[in-house]
């Protein structure tokens, strides 16, 4: 029923808009630490991998398309284009996850990990403060990997949910609204990218 | 919200600019620009967010109202930022003594 | 599940025998039922809080530290605070009274998310367990602002759990603040416009838009310094250069907001009740609304007056006085609309008009004293003192708390289909009244002539206004303690209540009261605009 549909997508847009303020709390700490100590945030860029960064942002952009194409098949009632791209979009989910891991453990076996032995040889200057980005970056990209969990998670429930039910023009809510928050875990990507990955790069 | 059905060819179309843009991002980011690195950094992002949000999220159909709250998050966002900023900007500021 | 018990023939099906056992009141979605749930266990949490209170109390009957140690007395002053602040005020009125009445107000049969709302409940219980456990376990000492790198880094009792416990009832909270907005804006009965809503409404979709930006932020505060002290690295530390500032700044982005949360739905009710008690519409309705609008944003401007001597920038505090001295003008408008509405109106002096007069002469002595914080060279000379202690329990106990008696008491009728004995309610409001003013006014004296807060021994020349102050929070525990007792007797003994015993205008003065399940039997059609009261036809209320 329209009356419906319009509340669940204004309640998930709602949702949404706690996410964003639940980020961007991080997004201006690290604001302000970057103001405060630019050259050690420079420092970092030789530890991170913008390449494989990029090749992620391109992965879930790829993923965003999935994800909008079967919630455009969900509008037309399609229920095998609606499965393959659910599954397909949860196939990029985890090839992100699989690259974002393996970085974690480079940044590991490098010692850059703030609780685990972190050293940082090459600009002792920089000991204190790069740690302090480490730690944003371990904490903003691991709520953002916690949050793809999430949204695999509704994925495979949604894929059931596919094979049990008509998604159709009538009635296709749950995946406009899943659709909703994937797009969103997707933009928060689209930030951390080059705040993370990209400062200093060509230094 | 029953939107218009969006032909295939837009959902490609925008997701072929988004992938231009990220490698148009990691490109910029190898050359020197000093200060504009992070300004073009984020008007890319900013570009591609708006892209997601208008097409993929559906919002240039919807109402005014969403979008109204999806700018409001921003916009608090901002206060966030920019009161705090005030902060940081002004510590290393001479006291107001000195002016009058 | 479970069935319909055979009531006698002159009980009518309401809510609240529609369905019984305990699982029909455990996993019921009516919000009606919801809200008595958060109604009992928020009565749960204001005892515990006031337990702490009393014995801060009798700890400041001396001026030596002789009943506690510094530690304990630091844990008590921090568990009232938590306990008080995110288990009490900030639900309060939106969950009971917001719960109940939103849905009624607006013709709707529920809210918009019912199996949310039930969630939110759930959520608020977990968290008021993680709390629970912190405190049986030893109790926080950090302050319930969490002040780091104390929290963060050097605090030996049980910070971990009281995080938790504020992270999972921010949830709740935010969860309750989507429910409404939704409610508000698709679930409206027909001809219910924006402009023909009651002003509680107004002022609970405003309350549920800080809810829902501003708990986010301190969320994820909460949640860093959380992981600053599982591994014993993060951003708030200064030995790696961080910035405890930063985290005042993000902590108060939130906390300030946070006490509009809690006056705003207040505001509400009064407006509701002076209306009613006047027999007239309220002055300036839409000044009201949207002074409860702007409440909610420049809300969000004014944090950093909290941190006027920590080491922020004078230019920062210059700019957050300015903008503090702003929010002050959408809150005198509402007194003085009230004000205006009882001009020239057909007064009442019902007990959720006590309740309300109290409220407007108590919230502008903490407003205007709140003026006084934010004048940057005052504050300076007051602040950490019994000075802003006074200040905030004016707002939050003078305003919320009589707001909240005085809602409680309005719409106990049609909660439970009972009257409350009015003359034991017009005398607890007044032992409430002199009760309050005599533990909270002595302290604005204490904080001017220099008593530092959070101290649990003090410089002996203090010991009379402190002996003055426990011995008025002693007649305020009287005056909390008779409505207790007669609302609970009114259960049973009550005398009966008609659907609209106030004769008061709103959508839920129509259904019966109590309620059936489903507020109406029909979706109401609304005709007539909001508070079409007849001011030639003097009804008596009393």
């Amino acid at each position: 029923m329209p009356q419906q549909v319009d509340s669940s997508t204004l309640g998930m847009w709602v949702f949404l808009l706690t996410e964003i303020m639940f980020f961007g709390g991080m997004f201006g700490a690290y604001t302000i630490y970057r103001v405060m100590y630019p050259g050690a945030f420079a420092s970092t860029s030789k530890y991170m991998e913008p390449v494989l960064g990029g090749i992620n942002t391109a992965v879930l952009i790829c993923s965003s398309l999935t994800m909008a194409l079967a919630v455009r098949y969900a509008q037309i009632g399609n229920r095998k284009l609606i499965r393959i791209f659910l599954i397909l979009t949860m196939i990029f989910g985890v090839a992100f996850i699989g690259v974002k891991f393996s970085e974690y453990y480079l940044h590991w076996k490098e010692h850059l990990v703030p609780w685990m032995g972190f050293q940082y040889p090459e600009h002792p200057e920089f000991f204190r403060q790069a740690q302090i980005l480490f730690c944003f970056y371990f904490f903003m990209t691991g709520f953002h990997a916690l949050h793809m969990f999430v949204g695999l998670g509704l994925m495979t429930w949604l894929v059931i949910r596919n094979e049990k039910i008509r998604f159709n023009e009538e009635y296709y809510t749950p995946v406009e609204i899943i659709g909703l928050y994937w797009h969103f875990v997707d933009i928060v990507w689209i930030f951390l990218f080059p705040l993370l990955y990209l400062i200093g790069a060509n230094k | 919200m029953n939107h218009k059905v969006l032909p295939v060819r837009t959902y490609v179309l925008i997701w072929a600019i988004l992938i231009c843009a990220t490698f148009t991002t990691l490109g910029v980011a190898f050359i020197d620009l000093g200060p504009w690195n992070i300004v073009v950094a984020l008007m890319i992002a900013f570009t591609k967010m708006s892209l997601v949000v208008l097409y993929f999220m559906h919002v240039k159909q919807t109402s005014t109202l969403t979008r109204l709250f999806v700018v409001a998050g921003f916009f608090f966002l901002g206060i966030l930022i920019f009161l705090a900023m005030t902060d940081y900007g002004t510590r290393t500021w001479l006291p107001a003594g000195k002016m009058w | 599940m479970s069935t319909t018990t055979a009531v006698q023939a002159d009980t009518p099906i309401s809510y609240l025998n529609a369905t019984t056992g305990w699982k029909s009141w455990l996993f019921t979605t009516d919000h009606k039922r919801i809200a008595i749930l958060y109604l009992i266990s928020i009565t749960a949490f204001f005892a515990l809080g006031g337990i702490f209170a009393t014995l801060m109390r009798l700890e400041l009957t001396t001026p030596q530290g002789d009943l506690f140690t510094s530690d304990t007395y630091n844990k008590l002053f921090t568990m009232h605070g938590i306990v008080m602040v995110f288990f009490f005020l900030i639900p309060s009125i939106p969950a009971t009274l917001g719960n109940f009445l939103i849905p009624m107000m607006v013709g709707a049969r529920d809210l918009a998310f019912p199996r949310v709302n039930l969630l939110s409940w759930y959520l608020y219980i977990f968290g008021g367990v993680f709390a629970l456990m912190s405190i049986v376990m030893g109790g926080v000492d950090t302050g319930w602002t969490f002040y780091t790198p104390y929290s963060s880094t050097y605090s030996n009792s049980f910070v971990m759990l009281a995080l938790v416990g504020v992270f999972i009832a921010g949830f709740s909270s935010i969860l309750t603040g989507l429910n409404f907005i939704v409610t508000v804006h698709k679930m409206r009965a027909p001809g219910m416009t924006w402009g023909r809503l009651p002003l509680f409404v107004w002022s609970m979709y405003a309350t549920s838009l800080i809810q829902v930006l501003g708990t986010p932020v301190v969320a994820i505060t909460l949640a860093l310094v959380g992981l600053e002290r599982l591994f014993h690295v993060g951003i708030f530390d200064p030995a790696i250069g961080g910035d405890p500032i930063l985290f005042q700044h993000m902590f108060w982005f939130y906390s300030h907001p946070a006490v509009y949360i809690m006056i705003l739905p207040g505001m509400g009710v009064i407006s509701e009740v002076v209306a009613c008690y006047s027999r007239k519409r309220p002055f300036g309705y839409s000044f009201i609304a949207g002074s409860s609008l702007a409440i909610a944003v420049l809300g969000f401007l004014v944090w950093g007056h909290h941190m006027f001597v920590t080491g922020q920038s004078m230019y920062a505090s210059m700019v957050f006085s300015i903008l503090s001295f702003l929010v002050a003008v959408p809150s005198a408008i509402k007194v003085f609309n009230w004000t205006a509405t009882m001009y020239k109106g057909s007064v009442a002096y019902n007990t959720p008009m006590l309740y309300a007069f109290g409220f407007i002469g108590l919230f502008t002595i903490g407003g205007l004293t709140g003026l006084m914080l934010a004048t940057l060279a005052v504050d300076v000379h007051v602040t950490d003192t019994y000075f802003v202690v006074a200040h905030f329990h004016y707002v939050m106990v003078g305003g919320m708390v009589f707001a909240y008696l005085g809602g409680l008491h309005f719409w106990w009728p049609k909660i439970t289909g009972r009257m409350y004995p009015e003359a034991w309610a017009r005398f607890a409001a007044l032992v409430t009244f002199v009760g309050f003013n005599l533990t909270f006014g002595p302290q604005f004296l204490l904080g001017y002539l220099g008593m530092p807060r959070r101290y649990h021994a003090y410089s002996p020349e203090f010991q009379p206004l402190n002996v003055l102050s426990s011995a008025g929070a002693s007649i305020l525990a009287v005056g909390y303690a008779i409505p207790f007792i007669y609302l609970l007797w009114s259960l049973r003994y009550g005398e009966k209540a008609g659907a609209n015993p106030w004769g008061a205008k709103g959508l839920e003065w129509e259904a019966a009261s109590p309620p059936p399940t489903f507020n109406f039997d029909h979706t109401p059609l609304v005709t007539e605009e909001a508070y079409e009261y007849a001011p030639e036809k003097e009804v008596h209320v009393g």
